[in-house]
């Protein structure tokens, strides 16, 4: 007994000497403000941002790119902001209690970033009329509650012309989230885009039902390979489809973040998103007191949405081909949807002449000829 | 000549309550170091991040509230859990539970909710109960009746009602105002359980039945029997307790109050049914249960304080932006220490000398 007493002494002991020698390293922290912090006075509090992550900030891809935004906004804003962040947070009703942590924590200003956030976020901003809530990729808003979201359809088309010249058998893989609009316009987009320079080309389509699962997402690429996909595209967060592909030695097209690194031998290029700009513009409007509450869709002329870097990988040829487009698309000469647009059944949908309205893409639930995949 | 020793874990006849205490704090203070060493590691200071993680889980009346909205479905299934661990049935399937109970709830609550706000959660509730209980009977007669191992049964049966509830919400369920997404609708405001001092009334359903619990076990002739079968069937055989019958009540009730808890989060919580719904509930109550020695007082403390630990880790992760990864590694460091101390309070090592009867090497 007076032994284990002694022992439990000495780990007293040597626990308080840790807490005494962090002690010095953690002094000068708040020792330092508070000199000048008289002078600092009427300076005003920092703005305090808060987002709330689908994924881990360090997924490789969708939300690593919208931390790489945040990080963007406190370089821009310095110390007029303070951001915080929270991560893997679920599409239920957790996503509300994780806003309401934020708003506890004195964050003004809330960033969501995934689509099933949506119903919480609105649910957040009618409990918290005086936060200002945005809702990434979802369509709903209110008073105090805008959403922001861009025409990634762009960067996609132009990514289904790299694959498309790339493809050496005609036949394109995408693995993909969810049936929803965003998803489905992508993969109509990417399609068309291969189209434009392949028209024999077919693009497969894989379900995940997840957003942000390496594991799953590999599998789901690994069995368009096995069906014969010599190109992937994908519609999830993280490199796992590109890894799948470069496994296999063939190609792949990643999403969100230049991933070149993440499989060398197989990345072609990425439809990626700047948000920082974004973020930036946004905190500093309500920083300088003209918040009014809107809804963005950005697009690749505000460089809310690019083609990133395309690597030694991509055929022959396709630098000029996608540049070409691009000038289009930024200079407003050329629209993604627009006619003739034919569905899998091969019905006219969209006749010549005609281009599908904002409305109908963002509600959008049928695919292109030439996409190989069910909705629903 | 080498003498071959081996270590051996005894266990010990009558843990003394000194020695189990001492222990016991010994292990927060070796779990302290420990993940002081690996908050070093991300240059914060250990002090500094104890203290955020307490005032994290209850620094202001919003974030006691968080903390208690935590601790209700662990009290509730902790307590089902503990009923059935009383009798060595081994119910390791509260995630089950919890999803069909919820199951049955939500199906009220969607397609049957023309009701007054009284009757409909109190259907909701009987309906969770008795789809939880019926859903715990299945392994429990098989147990009763063929002896299967519950363990393996109960864990299997969590994919099927969890696998049954995704069907459900990509399928049948899935709402058609969610332009694809696979979620289901929101429940009217009439099965919405409604709030008391800022916390849904699940904190006094917790409440009650902890009290309940309490009086069932130590206080009634079915608890008791309850703890005869535990501890030995034998005797229990001998005593003429009706076995099959005791098992299948316990077992009923067990599984009653965790499918209880998905109603709850289903209707409070969650304002839904959802895969995410159980929240691994299921699987977290079964190390609140064991860590409260199975008493239902203790079991409202400890599965406190474990929401404490999960709040605090989680407002530490803003505030010092540290990944969640590094915030569970926290917590996981502090339950390591905490349940690997009642492997010491109940065991006790010696040192066997192959030729040689057990030589103790006692501290005391």
């Amino acid at each position: 007994m007076k032994r284990t007493i002694s022992i439990l002494l000495v780990l007293v002991l040597v626990f308080a000497a840790m807490l005494t020698g962090c002690a010095p390293k953690a002094e000068p922290a708040p020792a330092a403000p508070e000199t000048p912090a008289p002078a600092e006075e009427p300076k005003a509090e920092p703005l305090k941002v808060g987002f709330v992550y689908i994924g881990s900030a360090k997924d490789g891809g969708y939300t690593q790119a919208h931390d790489e935004g945040r990080l963007y906004l406190e370089q821009q804003l310095g110390d007029k902001v303070i951001t915080m962040y929270k991560e893997d947070v679920p599409e239920s009703s957790e996503c509300e209690k994780v806003i309401n942590d934020l708003v506890d924590q004195g964050c003004t200003v809330i960033f969501t970033n995934s689509f099933g956030h949506m119903d919480y976020t609105e649910k957040a901003a009618q409990a918290h009329p005086d936060i200002k809530l945005y809702h990434c990729s979802g369509y709903k808003s209110g008073p105090n509650f805008s959403n922001y979201f861009g025409a990634m359809e762009e960067a996609r088309y132009l990514a289904g012309i790299v694959a498309g010249l790339r493809t050496q058998n005609n036949t394109l893989g995408y693995v993909a989230a969810f049936e929803i609009p965003e998803v489905v316009r992508g993969i109509n987009a990417f399609t068309l885009g291969a189209q434009s320079v392949n028209p024999k080309v077919k693009v497969k389509v894989n379900w995940t039902h997840t957003w942000y699962d390496p594991a799953k997402e590999k599998e789901a690429a690994k069995a368009l390979l096995d069906a014969g996909c010599d190109v992937l595209a994908q519609h999830q967060d993280t490199t796992a489809t590109q890894q799948a592909a470069e496994e296999r030695g063939v190609w792949a097209i990643g999403y969100d973040l230049d991933t070149r690194d993440s499989a060398p031998k197989a990345y072609l290029t990425a439809p990626v998103w700047n948000w920082g700009k974004f973020y930036a513009a946004e905190v500093q409007r309500i920083l300088d007191g003209k918040w009014k509450q809107e809804n963005y869709y950005g697009n690749m002329k505000d460089g809310l949405v690019d083609l990133a870097p395309l690597t030694d990988n991509v055929a022959p040829g396709t630098q000029e081909a996608v540049d070409k487009v691009k000038a289009k698309i930024i200079d407003g000469s050329f629209y993604v949807f627009q006619g003739p647009i034919k569905d899998q059944t091969g019905a006219v949908r969209v006749p010549e002449g005609k281009s599908m309205t904002f409305d109908e893409i963002m509600s959008v639930d049928w695919f292109v000829q030439g996409v190989e995949g069910k909705i629903k | 000549m080498i003498m071959p020793i081996t270590i051996r874990a005894i266990k010990k006849s009558e843990p003394g309550r000194m020695k189990a205490a001492s222990i016991r704090i010994g292990a927060i203070i070796l779990a302290l170091v420990a993940s002081s060493l690996f908050i070093l590691l991300l240059s914060l200071n250990p002090a500094d991040v104890y203290i955020k993680m307490i005032q994290g889980a209850f620094g202001t009346a919003y974030r006691i509230k968080e903390t208690i909205v935590k601790a209700i479905p662990l009290v509730i299934t902790s307590l089902g859990i503990a009923i059935a661990f009383k009798m060595q049935f081994w119910n390791i399937g509260g995630e089950g539970q919890i999803a069909i109970g919820s199951f049955a709830a939500s199906y009220f609550a969607l397609y049957m909710n023309d009701m007054p706000m009284p009757l409909m959660l109190t259907v909701m509730i009987l309906a969770g109960m008795l789809a939880g209980g019926l859903w715990a009977l299945i392994p429990a007669f098989f147990k009763a009746q063929w002896g299967t191992n519950e363990t393996i049964v109960t864990l299997m049966m969590n994919y099927i009602a969890l696998k049954w509830v995704m069907f459900l919400q990509y399928g049948p369920w899935r709402d058609p105002k969610s332009l694809g997404f696979p979620k289901i609708a929101n429940f009217p405001q009439n099965a919405v359980l409604p709030k008391l001092l800022g916390v849904h009334v699940g904190w006094v359903i917790a409440l009650i039945l902890v009290v309940v619990v309490y009086i069932f076990i130590n206080h009634t002739k079915k608890g008791y029997e309850i703890a005869v079968i535990g501890e030995s069937i034998n005797t229990a055989r001998y005593a003429g307790i009706n076995i099959k019958k005791t098992i299948l009540i316990a077992i009923m009730l067990s599984g009653g109050l965790c499918g209880l808890v998905g109603m709850i989060q289903a209707s409070a919580v969650n304002y839904t049914l959802s895969v995410e719904i159980t929240g691994g509930v299921g699987y977290t109550a079964i190390i609140t249960a064991w860590l409260a020695a199975l008493s239902a007082p203790l079991i409202l403390i400890v599965s406190i304080l474990f929401a404490a630990l999960l709040e605090g880790g989680s407002y530490i992760q803003t505030v010092f932006g540290i990944p969640q990864a590094a915030a569970e590694i926290l917590q996981g460091i502090i339950l390591f220490f905490v349940l690997g101390s009642e492997f010491f309070v109940r065991y006790k090592f010696v040192i066997v000398k192959k030729h040689s009867a057990i030589a103790e090497k006692g501290a005391d």
